[in-house]
């Protein structure tokens, strides 16, 4: 016994961290492809599912990425939900009159517009930011209502609530050879849709997770999830952002090293705007061809959500974005009986818990044994779930997190705390 | 996050809880800087009327012309209800300087509640009626308490907690109203829970004008006076949402106050949507039942600087540019002026009000230095 724990710890402790990663990623595939074998729950690992998946996620991430930025800085975005607004109606009004990349740069500016907003709201006149953030979102829900009676009501198929569809759409990439895209005028082999056909273990589900990623990639998705290490590379490895980073963390201390706390914090509110923007673009743009009312449908706050239990930190948001994409996406696929996910659920939490309590975490081990518990029971007993439960799972799951959790999480040390130059003295 | 949370000046202690010199000068100030603020809003609107191709001359005296019509007052008094109840739930909790958000979701589950409730009740009429309330303040005491729990026991902010909760109620409301509470006798789209008996209706003061639920939102801003006000328990609420530590040090425990601070709030929440419930559709239903009234009760809340008188001026107030949308489409304004007009109503009167109370810091810092300087010489 005790020499097994012994193992066990010391190989967390040896293990690099991106070994350890990469370890975790390779064990949940296989748990997953256990499961589908078993199940015959081949919605698990499909690349239908994959492919929605990352549809799916890319506006959550950007709403994460949204209030990184603003957090970083010091400044609380609760508008991201308001800012994605204008970021739908602008991106699809610039994608009706001009196309889907302007409409993309207008979704932008429509959004950045909501930031500078906040930003002079919170920044030049001091008031409290959660106040100016929930006004953002009033403020933006029926400025796009009344820009749409003006501009939208009248058109073929527009009216108050929705714009008329777009005729371009932004082209949509097949990787050759892997997934059967076409080189020149020429067909290719799709190799890994041959793979995942064959449903081999372990194989065929990497098959169709790459094939999901690889088929039908919108070229606005491929941007967008490069904006992830991006935002990391600026924020961690320049000058620039350590300068942001220092205006969330110690303005005061950045103040007296030149730092100019006010541009900076301005900048990335700009920055967060544009963020938020870029998301609710993408919702009217890539995930529909047109702007409707509630089509963001509480993703700035799911947004929020992933920011706070990815320990603000891009790849945390990447993260929390993917699972709740990917539970929208299977349900998306496979409607509501996602039974073979709760053997998912029921095998990963049962081989957490006889790790943690192995390693004599009763509390950690009997919590992911009480998970296992509900989900045999659920494995057993439901056949469909509710719709409208699902729906409440992110926002279910961050409580439970920052419940649990959150002495892991550090939020930027000065996020909220209003700042005035010369204040420190 | 947690920042605001713990820092007792934090953001919303500044803005809630302003320093005042004497109290009759400075309600002058505040009634003066917000007619300011309504100013530069109506302004602001004008602007945007002005550049979107409207005529906002029109616009305005369209919405005057409203007013002169007794009818169109009874309306804004039936609009201004639901808006006390939301402001003052709002306002309670500001009073100890906790931003409660999800007034939306409190009121939504209590109403589904306390019709389902009402709806298996037969009591004589005035008993009925005050069970049907008791679920709802019960009920909605309880969603806040979710948010209340998860603050003084784990920690987590209430303004996260309670957003968050707003989706949950969203969610588990359709659910419950559709698996269990939903009348299926009724066909069709406007689907309801089962119709309340007449017992537990709640009266008119004007037939098919105003409901007495209108009476009872005065009492409750009344009663929210007294308590917050002239109570010790007031006294101790206030306290400890100016500074924590202070007042803790004085034997207010925080934990407590903010524990009841946040049920009264979810109470009051709970009887935000009663109007529609006792007095219009005697039920619950998801097209039925209004909603953002939680939304716009912040709103009201902050432009009525959190105080009872404020609140109800500012509800009549948005229930009047709420009740002159349908005169306004006729005049070929589109209606969602009247909202934008709102939102930016209340930043202009937040953004007024702390400049104001910057300039009064100012001030009395520059009397004390004088004073002292003075005192020095003599």
């Amino acid at each position: 016994m005790s020499t097994t724990t012994t193992s066990i710890t010391s190989a967390n402790i040896s293990m690099s961290p991106r070994m350890r990663v990469a370890m975790i990623g390779i064990s949940l595939v296989a748990i997953m492809s256990v499961t589908r074998l078993w199940t015959g729950f081949d919605n698990l690992t499909s690349s239908g599912t994959i492919g929605a998946a990352l549809r799916l996620t890319v506006p959550i991430m950007l709403a994460g990425l949204a209030g990184l930025w603003a957090e970083r800085v010091g400044i609380l975005n609760i508008g991201i939900e308001g800012m994605m607004i204008l970021g739908t109606w602008f991106g699809a009004f610039g994608a009706w009159k001009y196309g889907p990349w302007i409409g993309f740069l207008l979704a932008i500016l429509g959004g950045s517009l909501g930031g500078l907003i906040h930003a002079v709201a919170t920044i030049r006149f001091n008031i409290d930011q959660v106040i100016s953030g929930v006004v953002m979102n009033l403020l933006a829900f029926f400025g796009v209502r009344y820009l749409s009676e003006l501009v939208f009501v009248g058109q073929p198929q527009g009216g108050i609530s929705q714009s008329p569809p777009q005729s371009f759409a932004i082209p949509k990439i097949d990787v050759p050879f892997l997934a059967g895209g076409p080189v020149g005028s020429s067909t290719t082999p799709d190799a890994l849709g041959w793979l995942e056909e064959r449903g081999w273990f372990i194989i065929g589900d990497l098959s169709g997770m790459t094939r999901g990623l690889m088929s039908g990639l919108s070229l606005a998705s491929l941007i967008a999830l490069l904006l992830v290490p991006l935002s990391a590379w600026v924020l961690w490895r320049t000058s620039f952002g350590l300068r942001l980073r220092s205006s969330g963390e110690a303005p005061e201390a950045a103040e007296s090293l030149g730092v100019n706390v006010i541009r900076v914090r301005y900048i990335g509110l700009l920055i967060s705007g544009g963020f938020a923007g870029l998301g609710g673009g993408f919702l009217s743009i890539i995930s529909s061809s047109y702007y409707r009312q509630g089509q963001t449908a509480g993703r700035g706050f799911i947004g929020l959500a992933t920011m706070i239990f990815g320990n603000w930190r891009p790849s945390g948001i990447l993260g929390g974005a993917a699972v709740f994409g990917y539970s929208e996406g299977i349900k998306l696929v496979a409607g509501g009986s996602i039974t073979g996910l709760f053997l998912f659920i029921l095998i990963v939490s049962a081989i957490i818990g006889l790790i943690s309590l192995l390693q004599r975490n009763i509390k950690r081990g009997s919590t992911a044994i009480g998970i296992g518990v509900i989900a045999l029971i659920a494995y057993l007993t439901v056949t469909e779930v509710p719709e409208s439960l699902t729906q409440s799972l992110p926002y279910v799951i961050t409580l439970v997190v920052l419940a649990t959790a959150s002495q892991r999480l550090r939020p930027p040390a000065k996020a909220g705390v209003p700042y005035r130059p010369g204040g420190g003295h | 996050m947690s920042d605001t949370a713990v820092a007792p000046s934090g953001p919303l202690g500044k803005i809630l809880t302003p320093s005042r010199a004497s109290g009759l000068r400075t309600s002058g100030t505040t009634l003066a800087s917000s007619l300011i603020a309504v100013l530069i809003a109506l302004a602001i609107s004008a602007l945007m009327l002005f550049i979107t191709g409207k005529d906002p001359v029109a616009a305005f005296t369209t919405m005057i012309d409203t007013a002169k019509n007794s009818d169109k007052l009874l309306e804004m008094m039936r609009r201004a209800t639901p808006l006390i109840f939301s402001a003052t739930a709002v306002a309670i909790g500001f009073k100890m300087n906790i931003f409660n958000i999800g007034v939306e979701g409190q009121y939504l589950f209590a109403a589904l509640m306390a019709a389902e409730a009402g709806s298996h009740l037969s009591l004589p009429g005035p008993l009925h009626v005050a069970a049907i309330l008791a679920v709802a303040l019960i009920s909605g005491a309880a969603w806040a308490g979710i948010s209340a729990y998860l603050k003084v026991r784990k920690n987590v902010h209430e303004v996260i907690s309670t957003i968050m909760l707003n989706y949950i109620a969203l969610s588990f409301i359709q659910w419950i109203f559709n698996s269990f509470f939903r009348d299926d006798s009724v066909e069709g789209l406007n689907v309801k829970t089962t119709i309340i008996a007449e017992s537990g209706w709640l009266p008119d003061i004007v037939e098919g004008r105003l409901n007495s639920m209108f009476i009872i939102a005065l009492i409750v801003v009344a009663i929210f006076w007294v308590v917050v006000y002239r109570s010790r328990f007031g006294f101790k609420l206030r306290a400890s949402g100016y500074n924590a530590t202070a007042a803790s040090t004085a034997g207010i425990s925080a934990t407590k106050m903010t524990v009841i601070a946040l049920l009264l709030s979810g109470a009051v929440a709970g009887l935000v949507a009663m109007q529609s419930v006792l007095g219009e559709t005697h039920a619950y239903g998801p097209s039925a039942t209004p909603i953002q009234l939680g939304f716009a009760g912040i709103t009201v809340a902050l432009l009525g600087r959190n105080h009872p008188v404020g609140i109800v001026v500012a509800a009549l107030l948005f229930g009047f540019l709420d009740s002159t949308s349908a005169q306004l489409q006729l005049a070929e304004v589109p209606n969602s002026i009247v909202k934008v007009m709102q939102a930016i109503i209340v930043l202009t009167v937040v953004i007024v009000n702390e400049a104001a109370v910057r300039r009064a810091n100012v001030r009395t810092a520059e009397r004390a230095r004088a004073e002292l300087a003075a005192g020095g010489a003599a």
